[in-house]
């Protein structure tokens, strides 16, 4: 185990050591001092594990491919943007746009998200243990967004093939997102997703949401206002 | 946490302090100078032989700091008529206003901002995207008494606003967008509505993004868009509370890890009483 403190190295020299320095035996760091700082641990690409000791800023685990990131804080906008595998963990709330894009890996935000959760998601899993903002799964393509608590305005707005599934209550829905009834496989799904985040949640607690698909071509007879 | 912000915003800063209530009768006038140099003392001496108030000035770098009797119009008449290049920042029994062009760093350093004793104050750094920069279009932006507001974001309607206000009687002493949501703002609660009735109104009236953090001589008060398209976090601790555009700015504050954290939500009113 290594630590790294980033009172005494930049995020730029930390990400260098850990994209190019890493011995390969090494199997975990810990990052020290976080501090609200931007792009910690970015663009990793080997199976180690990092604990952020303290709340991230901005872009936390970007694009992350095999690494598995446990942040004991909070996070700023667009943790896990564009991950590609691997899992990050975020103990406190995350800001917005957690899980931009990302297109594969398990992102799991045990307090809340804000708005804009797993937006133009394109195949990564996320588990949110509490509520989302507005205008979560905007456009999503791909994966899967749990959302253990409530949704705020516009879920799941303008969805592709990306599959909401939620426990609380739905302040409303976004354009030609809708409730459909959970069938076997959506209780498996939610099952397997909340057993690798050990939250304890019946499957049976949640409701799909997913796209009515009336978006998908163009009515030339509709007045637009969707 | 200015310095911090200095990242986000680089090309000017301010401050607004809030201090203890002056007499009823005494208003702190916060002036500035466009040039360094200006001779304070000669501001005050035409002041104390022109009206027989009470005069109490001193001044650091290219701002004066005035406490005084003398009725804000009077002061705003003898600046027009004797100094019409120097600025008049705020009026109140409680606030001063510092702010300048330059790196935060280097304002908080000329401004002696470590050495300020305050119950609040309302801080902004800078990057200017819809008018100049300029010592003028830094914020905090203030309108009437004690009243300020800093703002990021852009406002798309503040000219429709602006002339608005303008058919009012409002004076504008910039192109700001800030500006006419400060000036709106103040409006409101001159016609008697509390800032959060006017804050109430204006989700409806301004169009645009905006964090805003606003404070009187008694509160302090936050509010984001409809679409939370500008950041905010805020601590609360049982001494303090501090709101900053990312937990950056605050990382370094005492006691902080024991702090309650949040993010405010979207056309939600966080109000603090002092």
């Amino acid at each position: 185990m290594e630590r790294l403190d980033l009172e005494k190295l930049s995020v730029r020299q930390l990400n260098q050591y850990l994209h190019h320095e890493l011995p390969s035996n090494l199997s975990k760091i810990e990052i020290l001092n976080p501090n609200g700082l931007h792009n910690i641990a970015v663009g990793l690409d080997m199976p180690v594990m990092v604990d952020v000791l303290g709340h991230a800023g901005y872009f936390l685990g970007g694009m992350n491919k095999q690494a598995e990131i446990i942040v004991h804080g909070n996070v700023g906008w667009s943790i896990a943007e564009n991950m590609i595998s691997g899992r990050i963990w975020v103990k406190g709330f995350a800001s917005e746009c957690a899980g931009a894009s990302a297109h594969g890996g398990l992102l799991f935000i045990e307090g809340s998200a804000s708005s804009r959760c797993g937006i133009s998601l394109k195949g990564g899993e996320i588990v949110v243990g509490e509520h989302v903002g507005h205008m979560s799964a905007f456009m999503a393509q791909a994966g899967h967004l749990v959302i253990c608590g409530d949704a705020g305005p516009g879920l799941g707005d303008s969805l592709y093939e990306a599959i909401i599934y939620i426990r609380g209550k739905i302040q409303s829905l976004g354009a030609d997102a809708r409730e459909e009834p959970m069938e076997l496989d959506d209780y498996a799904k939610v099952k397997e997703l909340l057993s690798q985040t050990g939250i304890d949640y019946s499957p049976k607690e949640f409701k799909r949401v997913a796209s009515a698909k009336t978006l998908y071509h163009w009515n030339v007879d509709s007045d637009q206002e969707y | 946490m200015i310095t911090c912000m200095g990242d986000r915003g680089s090309d000017s800063a301010g401050l607004a302090v809030f201090s203890s209530l002056r007499e009823r009768n005494l208003r702190r006038y916060s002036l500035c100078s466009p040039q360094s140099g200006f001779d304070w003392k000669v501001l005050g001496e035409a002041l104390r032989s022109e009206t027989s108030c009470q005069v109490d000035m001193s001044w650091i770098e290219n701002h004066g700091r005035l406490v005084s009797s003398v009725p804000a119009q009077t002061l705003e008449r003898l600046l027009i008529r004797k100094f019409p290049s120097i600025h008049l920042l705020s009026v109140g029994r409680a606030i001063e206003i510092y702010k300048d062009m330059g790196h935060p760093k280097d304002i908080a350093r000329r401004y002696q901002f470590e050495k300020i004793e305050a119950s609040h104050c309302v801080g902004h750094t800078r990057m200017a995207t819809e008018s100049a920069v300029s010592l003028a279009h830094a914020h905090p932006f203030t309108a009437g008494e004690d009243f300020c507001l800093v703002h990021n974001g852009s406002l798309s309607n503040p000219w429709s606003l602006r002339r608005r206000l303008e058919k009012q009687g409002i004076r504008f002493e910039t192109d700001n967008d800030t500006e006419a949501a400060c000036r709106f703002l103040e409006w409101r609660m001159r016609e008697g509505q509390s800032l959060e009735e006017a804050l109430q109104m204006a989700f409806g009236e301004l169009d645009g993004f905006y964090t805003l953090l606003m404070a009187t001589a008694e509160q302090m008060v936050l509010v984001r868009d409809a679409f939370a398209c500008k950041p905010a976090v805020v601590a609360e601790t049982p001494d303090y509370v501090a709101v900053g555009s990312e937990f950056r700015s605050l990382a370094h504050l005492p006691g902080i890890e024991e702090a309650d954290l949040f993010e405010p939500a979207p056309e939600e009113i966080y109000s603090w009483n002092v």
